[in-house]
């Protein structure tokens, strides 16, 4: 089966994240980049089926400037088959990269669209979801556990929700995103990132999609967050307990 | 005026908390407010969800909703946003609230902000953004808003006002799910919810393996009466199950009291507790980030500490 993976380029998560002084973005200087990692946890699970079947493609999709190339390789290092950057000027918001996504699906026509269930910068967790309705696909969100049926038309899709755990299942074409403990994504071999050198990258300018770049929701200004007083050390467990009983009145 | 739609989440046969918080985020933001109920057989839930001061609540009362699944959920409420003429559609950002209300916005060509912290008067809407490192103000561009909100937003909007009339409105006939419920396989737990706990008591990478959170933290969790939970480090250790997972990608708490035990404080955790009324940290290392945002520090073995510590509280509740 054909599987899509859409990749995002964000700031390594052990990154610090200041604020620019203007309030328009975040500083970039000196900051590494990697795929985000629950978009590595759904390429990881995508390879993952392909090897299972033997058989299938799975093709990645980036949305953003040209230094996206970088994580698309990594992703064809990892075992990806070829790659597809949509080449634009900034930042698209979810509403217009699902978009975006919704036209590769139609030209490539993939059994299944995996994704994370978000991205670490904006943390907006609705990409997949919106593509599902755009597409009036089926969707499992959250999913902590993948099972594609012998036939490989449906799947079953264990979710990680409040107070336990959710099964679905559906037909395919469908989307799934990925929660944290899916997998333990690979590292790129030796082999694998020199094989990714000759594999397919290719990209396409926004405006060929046909996609706006206007987004849907504009972003005013961004701060660092309030800072929280504290510091304070006590001594000993009974002195942390007295003070938690008499002062903070909690127990 | 504008009208507000607030979607009312449940579970056997109770209101969610959050939904209430979901109520309060709409109040701020003014407006007329009506709440829409989906189920089978939750009249129980309408009524409830009518005394939470809104001026209306519609009842999507049909088989077809008994088990939640996103893509038929989505259609219930764009159907019901349309019919009231909704400008504003608001839930909780609950995992069913972040499962659903992008396809909500998408049936309504809206924008969406997710996971908010606050909704102004004037349009403007603050989002956590890069694991709580950033505070985002968004504005929605376009005619209908769909929000989710954060649980710790605002104080949830306390049940038992005057019971607003409820309307009970047909599921469209057209409307139907491509995925099929398989089952729920619950936590089951005496403990309180975490999202609803006073008391907090987590566990980072500090106690080793999954054994130690059940002889070593557990004991102090119950004798505070308290909920459990667990830093994304001890979830990716195989420690505990991800459900129980504080931080920007798990669950957002701020009980009264946390206690953060063996936990560093990694930025991606302090965004799913800080704004918890007191914190306390127990850390063996003095230099641990989370000391700089707790109200009480102590630098100690934890496997020291913590049992003493359960021996203390359970003297104290005795006496």
């Amino acid at each position: 089966m054909k599987i899509l993976v859409p990749i995002k380029r964000v700031p390594d998560p052990q990154t610090n994240i200041a604020v620019r002084p203007d309030g328009t973005g975040i500083v970039t200087d000196n900051v590494k980049f990697v795929i985000n990692p629950f978009c590595e946890i759904a390429l990881e699970e995508s390879l993952r089926i392909k090897e299972a079947q033997g058989e299938g493609e799975v093709v990645l999709v980036s949305i953003g400037g040209k230094e996206c190339q970088e994580q698309l390789r990594t992703g064809l290092a990892m075992g990806a088959d070829r790659a597809i950057l949509v080449v634009t000027d900034g930042p698209l918001d979810p509403a217009r990269a699902a978009e975006v996504l919704a036209k590769l699906v139609a030209q490539e026509s993939p059994n299944l669209v995996f994704l994370g269930k978000q991205a670490i910068d904006d943390d907006a967790n609705q990409t997949g979801q919106l593509l599902a309705a755009m597409l009036d696909w089926p969707q499992a969100t959250f999913a902590s556990k993948v099972v594609i049926g012998d036939d490989k038309k449906s799947v079953t899709v264990t979710r990680e929700v409040d107070g336990g755990l959710e099964t679905v299942a559906f037909d395919l074409p469908g989307i799934i995103t990925s929660d944290l403990r899916l997998n333990e994504p690979r590292y790129a071999s030796l082999p694998g990132i020199m094989k990714a050198r000759k594999k397919e990258l290719k990209e396409v300018p926004l405006a060929e999609t046909g996609v706006s770049a206007e987004p849907k929701v504009k972003q005013v200004k961004i701060e660092p967050p309030p800072k929280r007083q504290g510091g304070r050390k006590v001594e000993t467990v009974q002195e942390l307990v007295n003070l938690l009983h008499t002062e903070a009145k909690l127990i | 005026m504008s009208k507000t739609l607030i979607y009312i989440e449940h579970a056997h046969g109770k209101m969610q908390k959050a939904s209430a918080v979901a109520v309060a985020a709409a109040k701020a933001a003014g407006g007329d407010l009506t709440a829409v109920v989906l189920g089978k057989g939750v009249d129980t839930v309408a009524a409830e969800a009518a005394t939470l001061g809104v001026a209306k609540v519609v009842l999507v009362d049909d088989p077809r909703l008994e088990h939640y699944l996103a893509d038929i959920a989505a259609q219930a409420v764009a159907q019901v946003a349309k019919a009231e003429g909704a400008t504003t559609i608001i839930a909780a950002a609950t995992a069913i609230g972040k499962d659903f209300f992008p396809r909500v916005a998408q049936l309504l060509e809206a924008g969406m902000a997710s996971d908010v912290t606050s909704i102004g008067t004037d349009g403007t809407i603050e989002r956590p953004t890069y694991a709580g490192n950033v505070v985002s103000r968004v504005q929605i561009a376009t005619p209908i808003r769909v929000i989710t909100v954060r649980g710790t937003a605002y104080p949830p909007v306390a049940p038992g006002g005057a019971a607003a009339p409820v309307e009970k409105v047909a599921l469209a006939a057209d409307a139907k799910s491509k995925m099929r419920f398989v089952e729920f396989a619950e936590t089951k737990s005496d403990r309180p919810q975490l999202t609803d706990a006073k008391i907090v008591v987590s566990g980072g990478r500090g106690l080793k393996s999954g054994e130690n959170f059940t002889v070593v933290l557990e004991p102090l969790v119950d004798a505070l009466g308290a909920a459990m939970g667990a830093s994304r480090a001890a979830v990716d250790a195989g420690f505990v199950p991800n459900d129980l997972q504080v931080g920007q990608t798990g669950k957002v708490v701020a009980p009264q009291l946390y206690i953060a035990v063996g936990i560093s404080g990694a930025i991606q955790h302090l965004a799913g507790m800080k704004d918890s009324k007191v914190i306390v940290a127990i850390n063996k290392d003095g230099d641990a980030p989370i000391f700089n945002i707790s109200d009480y520090g102590l630098v100690a073995d934890l496997f020291k500490a913590v049992p003493e510590m359960t021996e203390e509280v359970k003297k104290l509740k005795a006496s």
